[in-house]
């Protein structure tokens, strides 16, 4: 079984991707922050990181940057998964080393799409 | 629909569906129609199925049938459906076409036959597209039809929303290939031109730019009876090239359907035409004996 990370301070939005993760027979952890989600996989690495764009505490793009700092050799899966929308922020996303974008709201479909590209599902 | 309200409206509208189009409605899928019609009618003034019957058969209004019609096809698509068997596409089917090419013949005709709002077909052209030091002096023609007017014309336009860019499509595909406006993640015209999109019925006369080296008929004709499907298939194989492949939709099969299309030799997963048999196979099966 895959394991996936859901990163969002939103309750409802990992409430719902936790529903759409498992349907997909992922394991499911959570983090409300950046810097929890660094503990997290510090802990135990998943197979890939659902990650918000904007967090209290610690961003997204912060979090993505101090995971590529820890230079693991079995560095999870990042996808983006948040409601900026710009190209400029897709673009920024793959220059800081992400591996997809979904862009809220999503479905079910959209999702699996995504974690099949990265090599996950 | 359900509680059997319109009934007799829904035979009607089903019956004019497969009369203009060929395809048809399952008795599971009916629930959909009042759905698919609901903008038809409101843009109408409309207010029941029954009524929206009623104004077809007094034809007053020409255009209504086409509108109808077209609300009733199922245009849902996205891009890179089923990445798997697209990656076979390319990886086998293309780079063969390719290698056989050498310093020969180096063109290569595409159809994508039913291809809806269009995103099938930008993804071939995108893979292709990806590669350009691969296909450096080849003459590629990509044709891709449909029966549906407005699918067409969404198609040719190549603007999407932004649920609809995101299903299937790759973010580095997505910056390379689409700007994004305030109508939506518009494709860029670099890819746009190098696609002949049609409005074609598959019941008619076959596309012109034919034969084709490869044909892509995918979800289409599960919306067809059984004998307007052979008939489907039967034209599907007069428009492949000899030795030409026929990429279905992943539920999709030839086998108990038809006697001209039958399963590669050479491609798990692709079809070609029977008739192939007869003749040598132009490069190394890629399929085992064992398979």
């Amino acid at each position: 079984m895959k394991s996936c990370l859901v990163v969002d301070d939103s309750k409802v939005i990992r409430k719902v991707a936790r529903h759409i993760l498992e349907s997909l027979q992922f394991s499911v952890a959570e983090a409300c922050d950046g810097q929890e989600a660094l503990n997290a996989c510090r802990a135990a690495v998943p197979d890939v990181v659902l990650l918000d764009w904007n967090m209290p505490v610690m961003s997204g793009m912060e979090f993505l940057q101090a995971l590529n700092d820890l230079k693991m050799a079995n560095r999870p899966k990042v996808v983006f998964c948040t409601t900026e929308n710009g190209i400029g922020h897709i673009r920024a996303a793959i220059d800081a080393g992400a591996d997809e974008y979904v862009m809220k709201p999503f479905d079910r479909d959209t999702l699996e799409g995504k974690l099949q590209l990265v090599g996950v599902a | 629909m359900t509680d059997g309200r319109h009934e007799g409206a829904c035979r009607v509208l089903v019956g004019l569906l497969e009369a203009r189009t060929g395809q048809t409605i399952s008795p599971g899928r009916i629930w959909r129609i009042e759905t698919a019609l609901r903008p038809v009618m409101r843009n109408h003034g409309i207010d029941t199925l029954d009524l929206l019957v009623g104004a077809l058969l007094a034809a007053k209004d020409k255009r209504l049938v086409g509108e109808v019609v077209d609300a009733l096809l199922n245009n849902e698509s996205y891009f890179f459906r089923d990445h798997v068997a697209f990656d076979a596409l390319n990886d086998e089917v293309f780079e063969d076409i390719r290698t056989r090419g050498g310093d020969g013949r180096r063109t290569m005709s595409i159809w994508l036959a039913g291809c809806s709002t269009g995103q099938e077909a930008y993804s071939i052209a995108m893979m292709l597209a990806d590669a350009p030091h691969k296909w450096r002096g080849w003459n590629i023609r990509m044709v891709a039809t449909d029966i549906s007017g407005n699918a067409i014309a969404r198609a040719r336009a190549g603007c999407y929303s932004q649920f609809e860019i995101q299903r299937g499509l790759s973010m580095t595909r997505m910056v390379r290939w689409f700007d994004q406006t305030p109508a939506g993640w518009q494709v860029k015209d670099e890819l746009r031109g190098r696609i002949d999109f049609r409005e074609h019925s598959l019941l008619g006369d076959l596309p012109p730019s034919g034969p084709f080296d490869v044909v892509l008929c995918r979800n289409v004709l599960l919306y067809f009876a059984a004998p307007v499907r052979r008939d489907v298939f039967a034209r599907l194989h007069d428009a492949l090239a000899p030795q030409g492949v026929l990429m279905l939709g992943a539920g999709e099969t030839t086998m108990g359907q038809t006697d001209v299309l039958v399963p590669s030799r050479h491609y798990r997963g692709f079809y070609g035409r029977s008739d192939d048999r007869a003749s040598a196979p132009r490069h190394a099966p890629r399929i085992s004996a064992g398979a």
